[in-house]
Formats: structure tokens, sequence, C-alpha cells
């Protein structure tokens, strides 16, 4: 069962802001998922291979080339609501 | 005359012979949403000016003695994850509020060249995680056949929107269901296309190695129609395939003489309803009457696969979701902040509802040190014991004939506070997509209080052909 202490620490690398309220609602619908999916070990998965993706795709690779075809960079960073500052976003400082 | 209540090939020939423009299609439409949306609230943003705008380009081109190709005229609606530029898109969540995407979405810009007149963007649960369209900042559409009833979801909005006549057809995506249910529930046509059929550049992802783009139409053919223009390989998504599009009109015979259907018992099971089963079996005696062989099949993995998707699924949209950080995209926080991890917290914990943090709290927990072995990598290894099952079956079958949803649609807020419930609703639709295959809700009962039952048309890799050929059969019940 999850705790509260794991609760915050997943939240914490979510980086996910919750309210005491949240932490505490989540704790129960977490641990009620986590419950259910222990179903799965239910089945014996030794040797069996993952699946990531089901098209049987391998790497797909293109030329490392700027395609302005679809709309230039101004346009990019004018969805951010942040101030753009020399084709940047400005952001307060992190370390 | 009702002119949105036509079908595609009915619009383009009133168009062609001059019976009608496009600008009184459009308005037909415009008219409905502007009488019966109030209620429903299916549409989140009406581009009323844009549209007359692309209908009356198509009524000049056919002034001027232009040829025009099928869609050209025909309004429709797009579930609020499509980017349009220049076009307010929120996947129905206040986190994006006010945001303009600088380009179109492929499926889009594929629509507008075939002409399409878009008559506004559509409700949808946020960032499409739900099954009910209750998850939405928009507030919830409800269903045009008992208004105290939802209209599923996640694509709730296209559906009804569809089922209300106030588009010809819609778009949607669909990662554990959410197309086929909302269909089913609203009952019109929704076809989840095999993973990678359809671009989804230009379509907030979710989830995506589940993630596909699909249609809803009112009719098989029209769904033939809209496949033939979105369908196919496009620079821009390496995880569409080179692999070849029919044109689907060529599979609307609707002969299934010989051919082999499955009916695979564990989709008939504890929490499926009698009606419900009643209707699939009515289906496949009526395909039994065509022609068709009927197969009980077994897909004994059936159970697993609500449990794979609910450790893989939150997985992926945990790691999708981070673009949203109000950095790159998403309304800033209204609170002091002292960093920039501090504006992380407080951004996404205001700007995320309910649905979408537990999800990321559950894919990121899934993800962490120490737990990755115990869920997220068991979860792919059972997918590929679902795969496996589908693999068998097709073996035997050509396609299998199943339920879409365990129950009709339910009543606005009755599943709201048990999320596990909820999730149990998709346990008949999440299993074709975990394996990529192509699969379709088609309408094809009622329940005795009168709630459309969609059946689901599955089929192998690539046959979405197949399937509309199963469909036609089915369509004239």
């Amino acid at each position: 069962m999850l705790t509260e202490k794991e609760v915050r620490h997943v939240a914490k690398l979510a980086r996910l802001g919750l309210s005491d309220e949240e932490v505490e609602r989540f704790k129960v619908h977490m641990n009620g998922v986590l419950e259910y999916v222990e179903v799965l070990q239910e089945l014996d998965t030794t040797g069996v291979e993952l699946t990531a993706q089901v098209t049987g795709l391998k790497n797909v690779m293109r030329e490392d080339e700027i395609d302005n075809q679809k709309c230039t960079r101004e346009e990019l960073l004018a969805t951010s609501e942040m101030p753009v500052d020399s084709s940047q976003i400005r952001v307060k400082r992190t370390i | 005359m009702s002119l949105n209540k036509l079908n595609i090939r009915d619009i383009n020939s009133g168009l062609v012979e001059k019976k009608f423009s496009a600008t009184e299609v459009l308005e037909d439409c415009l008219a409905v949403i502007k009488s019966k949306d109030k209620e429903l609230n299916s549409f989140v943003l009406v581009t009323e000016e844009e549209a007359r705008v692309q209908a009356k380009v198509v009524d000049d081109k056919i002034a001027g003695g232009e040829k025009i190709g099928a869609l050209e005229g025909v309004p429709a609606g797009l579930k609020d994850i499509f980017n349009t530029k220049g076009i307010q898109t929120t996947c129905c969540s206040k986190f994006l509020k006010g945001f303009k995407p600088p380009y179109n979405a492929t499926v889009v810009e594929r629509l507008n060249s075939a002409g399409m007149v878009m008559v506004g963007k559509l409700n949808m649960d946020e960032f499409a995680c739900g099954g009910s369209t209750e998850h939405s900042c928009f507030g919830v559409t409800k269903n045009p056949h008992d208004l105290e009833r939802v209209a599923g979801g996640s694509s709730g909005g296209s559906a009804a929107a569809l089922a209300s006549d106030m588009c010809v057809y819609s778009m949607g995506t669909d990662t554990g269901g959410s197309v086929r249910q909302p269909a089913s529930f609203c009952g019109v046509y929704g076809m989840k296309p095999t993973y990678g059929r359809v671009s989804r550049s230009g379509v907030t992802a979710m989830a995506s190695s589940w993630d596909v783009v699909g249609p809803f139409t009112r009719t098989v053919e029209d769904m033939a129609y809209v496949m033939n223009v979105i369908a196919g390989k496009d620079k821009y998504d390496s995880t569409t395939l080179d692999v070849e599009v029919p044109d689907y009109l060529g599979f609307l015979g609707g002969d299934v003489k010989g051919l082999k259907v499955g009916l695979p018992k564990e989709y008939f099971g504890e929490g499926v309803d009698d009606e419900t089963c009643e209707v699939v079996k009515k289906a496949a005696s009526k395909l039994e009457a065509m022609g068709a062989e009927i197969i009980n099949v077994s897909l004994s993995k059936t159970k697993y696969a609500v449990a794979v998707y609910y450790v893989t699924m939150p997985a992926e949209l945990s790691a999708n979701l981070e673009r949203f950080d109000g950095i790159r995209y998403g309304v800033p926080t209204s609170q002091e902040y002292s960093d920039t991890v501090d504006y992380y917290y407080k951004t996404r914990g205001e700007g995320f509802g309910d649905e979408i943090k537990r999800r990321i709290m559950i894919g990121t927990y899934v993800l962490s040190a120490g737990y990755y072995d115990a869920y997220y990598k068991k979860g792919q290894q059972v997918r590929t014991l679902i795969i496996e099952d589908f693999d068998n079956a097709f073996k035997k079958v050509d396609v299998l004939l199943t339920p879409v949803s365990p129950f009709p649609a339910f009543k606005v807020g009755e599943l709201a506070d048990n999320p596990l419930a909820m999730y149990m609703a998709d346990a008949l639709t999440i299993p074709a997509s975990a394996a990529g295959l192509p699969a379709m809700s088609c309408p094809f009962g009622t329940s005795k209080n009168g709630l459309p039952i969609g059946v689901q048309i599955i089929a192998p890799h690539w046959q979405e052909g197949r399937i509309m050929n199963v469909a036609k059969a089915l369509e004239s019940f």
C-alpha cells in the first residue's frame, strides 16, 4: 500500500503540486488501481518479449534537416505565455 | 429539407446538380447547433464565419464549372484535440485556454484539401482521459437519446453532434475505446483504424503506443469516403506505415457468404448486460442467415487487458504530458513562485484536472525506480500475450464480432466517484487497442429504454475494408 509520504514523493517526481486533500484522495485511488493491476502477476511471463509497439516497425530514420514547412520558429515561440527574448523563452533562474 | 441529414454521396450529387448549395447545407447544420446544442453541449467552439468562407469557396467552384471531390462542401466537426491553425485548441483543459496552434494536424490538412467545411471543435474528456466527457473544462456532453445520460467518451462531443445531425461526419481519437464507445452510446459508426494507418501529427498525444485517429459517420459508405481521405503514410508521423491504402468504397458489397465470424466467449461474460449480448447475437444470426459461418472462439487473456492498459497508458501519458509545463505550453500559475521548479508544481497543479493528475501520478509511480519491472515491464509482456491471443483467433476466423461497451449509456454522475468502475467500461474495447487492430462500432440495436447499442467488428491489421464489408451487411437491420 502506498503511504502518504510515497504519494507526495511521486507528486514531486511528476512536478505536480497537490493539495493535502488531493494527496489523500489520490492515495486511495492509486492504491485501488495498483491493487487491481496485481491480476497481471497471475500470468507467468518468463521469457515473453515486451511489446513497445504493435506494427513491426523498427528504427525509422530520416535526414537530420530542419523542416519549416509547417511553421516558423517565431510562430512556435509564440505558443508560450512566457516572455520571449532573443528567440528563447525567459524563465526564472533554475540553479 | 434538412440537408444536414443527408449522407455524403447525396450531398455531393445535390451540389453537382445544383439542387442546393454548400452554404445551405452548412446553414442547416448551424441551425440545429443553435437550437439544440445548449442542452447537449457537444461543441466547445462553433467556427461559423470560417465555415461560411469555406462553404462559399466550394459554391464558387461549382458556379465556375469546376469539378468537386466527394467531401467538398461537407460540414464536419473535429474533436478539440486536433490542432487547427489559428483556431483555439484546448483538449478541453483549462490549462490550454487560449492556445492557438501554429499549424494544422495532418488529418486537418488532408480534410481541408478535400474541401471540408469545419463547423467547429467538439467536446471531450480533458486530454482524452475518460469515458464519459464528464472530465471536460467545458462541462459534460449529454446523450441526444436521453439527456440524463452521458454521450460516452472521450470523444463524446464528436458522437453527440453527429447523432444530432449538427455535422455530417466528425473526427475523434481512440486510445482504449474513445471513438467506439461514444459511437455505441450515441448510435453512430465509429472507426478505430489500425495503429499507424492514420497520421497523428498535430494531435495531442495521450498514450503513444495506443493512440489512433478515427472518424464518426452515420453510414458505412460515409466511413469509406472519410477513410479514403485520411488514411496513409505521413512524413510527419514516423509511426505511420507505407502500407497501400485501398479504395474503401470497393468494400461495400456486403457479401459475407463463407466469411468466418468469431464470437469470443470472454466478451459475453460477467458484467456484460444481457441486452447487449442479445444484440450482438442477433447480429451474428443475421450474418449467418446471409451465409457467414459463426465460430465460437476464446481469447483467454481478455480479462488482463484493462490491467495492461492502466499500467502502460498512464506511463506513456505521464511522459507525454511533461510538455505541459507552463513554459512551452499552458497557462502560467497565478500564484507567486520562488524558482522554476516551484513554477512547475504550481502551474501543473492548477492547470490539470483531477483525472489527468490521477493518471500522471500512476504513470510516474509505475515508471519510478524499483517498480518498473513489476508494473511497466510486466504490462508490456502481458500485452504480447494478448496479441498472441488475437493472432491465434485470426488463424480460425476472418473477423471477430463482440459488444462495444458492457452496457448502454450510463447516467451523468453515475460512475464519477468510482474511477475503477469507469475504467472497466472500456474492458471490451481495450484489447483490440492493445494489439493495434482495426475495430469499428456499428449501431445495431436499442435497449428496452431506447438507448442505442453498438456491435464491434474487429479484423486483422490493415483490414478496415473487411470491417466495412461486414458492417455494410449489418447496416440494414
